[in-house]
């Protein structure tokens, strides 16, 4: 199993806000360790898929360069139950932004019903706050292998429906990724 | 002008909301870190809701002047030494330091700040 706790973005507005899908199917392995008689998602996996879309969206605030950690949820609530064949969606607004980090609001419904509702920080980590000096601060500074995350972008479809504030289609060369045939070995 | 109790209203409402304790627990004289368990990443979420309720704009720094507290010019052995304790001063007029300058250890400046010292904080800000 891959962390992946969305399937894709369908909305992706750079400093604003995204929209992400996640389909729920019985053939996920853990519906049937929570409660093996009766099969909901858990809250807990719930909530990841609420920090994995507003996380991406505030990483991409920061060209996806640099350390962005979720920091704490301020507040979380759930409502009812997701099931086996429920399709999640999640909605994340960045509320405010600064040096330090990002502060979002995200909701998860499924079709019209609010199922939970969160506010979330997120801390950007800088070469300070890890303590380290010298040789490999840059190493440190970058969690994931560049052509890794660009595949991983790639998966969750943020370069097919990310636009700028003003509506110009976000490309991964504009943050840096090596995009070149043969490149990577990852890239269709 | 904001008075001194919308101050206080105000402000007692973003550590409620931000530590998730109860009003009445957020006294003037509770401190942030030991009285209302506040951790660092806290910091910047009442650094939000303070801009947010009052529509003012704090900068990194400005109510806990990191600079100062982590410069090898002013930090010896852990310690805040004398010119330290100036700029600290000159930074944070809106802090009650006494305590903190009986034993300067840096990495207590934090519990020794106040509910009190949040609101003379905003007070400050608002006068400027």
């Amino acid at each position: 199993m891959r962390w992946f706790w969305i399937d894709r973005f369908t909305e992706f507005v750079s400093g604003s806000h995204a929209t992400a899908v996640k389909a729920v199917a019985l053939s996920e392995e853990y519906l049937h360790d929570h409660w093996p008689a009766y099969p909901v998602m858990p809250h807990s996996l719930i909530a990841e898929g609420m920090a994995q879309t507003s996380g991406l969206l505030v990483s991409e605030t920061y060209q996806f360069k640099e350390l962005v950690v979720l920091a704490k949820f301020a507040r979380c609530t759930f409502h009812g139950e997701v099931r086996p064949g429920d399709v999640l969606t999640y909605h994340a607004q960045i509320e405010q932004t600064s040096e330090d980090g990002a502060s979002v609001k995200v909701t998860a419904h499924v079709e019209d019903r609010l199922q939970a509702e969160a506010e979330i920080f997120f801390a950007r980590l800088q070469t300070q706050d890890l303590g380290s000096s010298g040789e490999g601060q840059e190493g440190a500074m970058r969690l994931f292998n560049p052509a890794h995350l660009l595949h991983w972008l790639r998966l969750v479809a943020v370069f097919d429906v990310g636009t700028t504030a003003d509506g110009q289609r976000l490309r991964p060369a504009d943050y840096g990724f090596e995009t070149a045939a043969g490149g990577d070995g990852l890239t269709p | 002008m904001a008075t001194q109790e919308d101050i206080f209203s105000k402000v007692q409402e973003a550590l409620v909301d931000a530590l998730g304790v109860e009003d009445d627990e957020v006294t003037p004289e509770a401190t942030l870190q030991d009285d209302l368990g506040a951790e660092s990443i806290d910091f910047l979420d009442i650094v939000f809701r303070l801009e947010k309720s009052f529509d003012i704009k704090i900068e990194r720094g400005e109510l806990f002047p990191e600079d100062i507290l982590t410069s090898t010019e002013y930090v010896e052995d852990g310690k805040l030494n004398e010119a330290g304790i100036v700029q600290l001063k000159q930074r944070m007029p809106f802090a009650d330091l006494s305590q903190f300058e009986a034993d300067p250890m840096v990495q207590n400046l934090g519990k020794h700040l106040t509910v009190n010292d949040m609101c003379s904080f905003v007070s400050h800000k608002l006068a400027g």
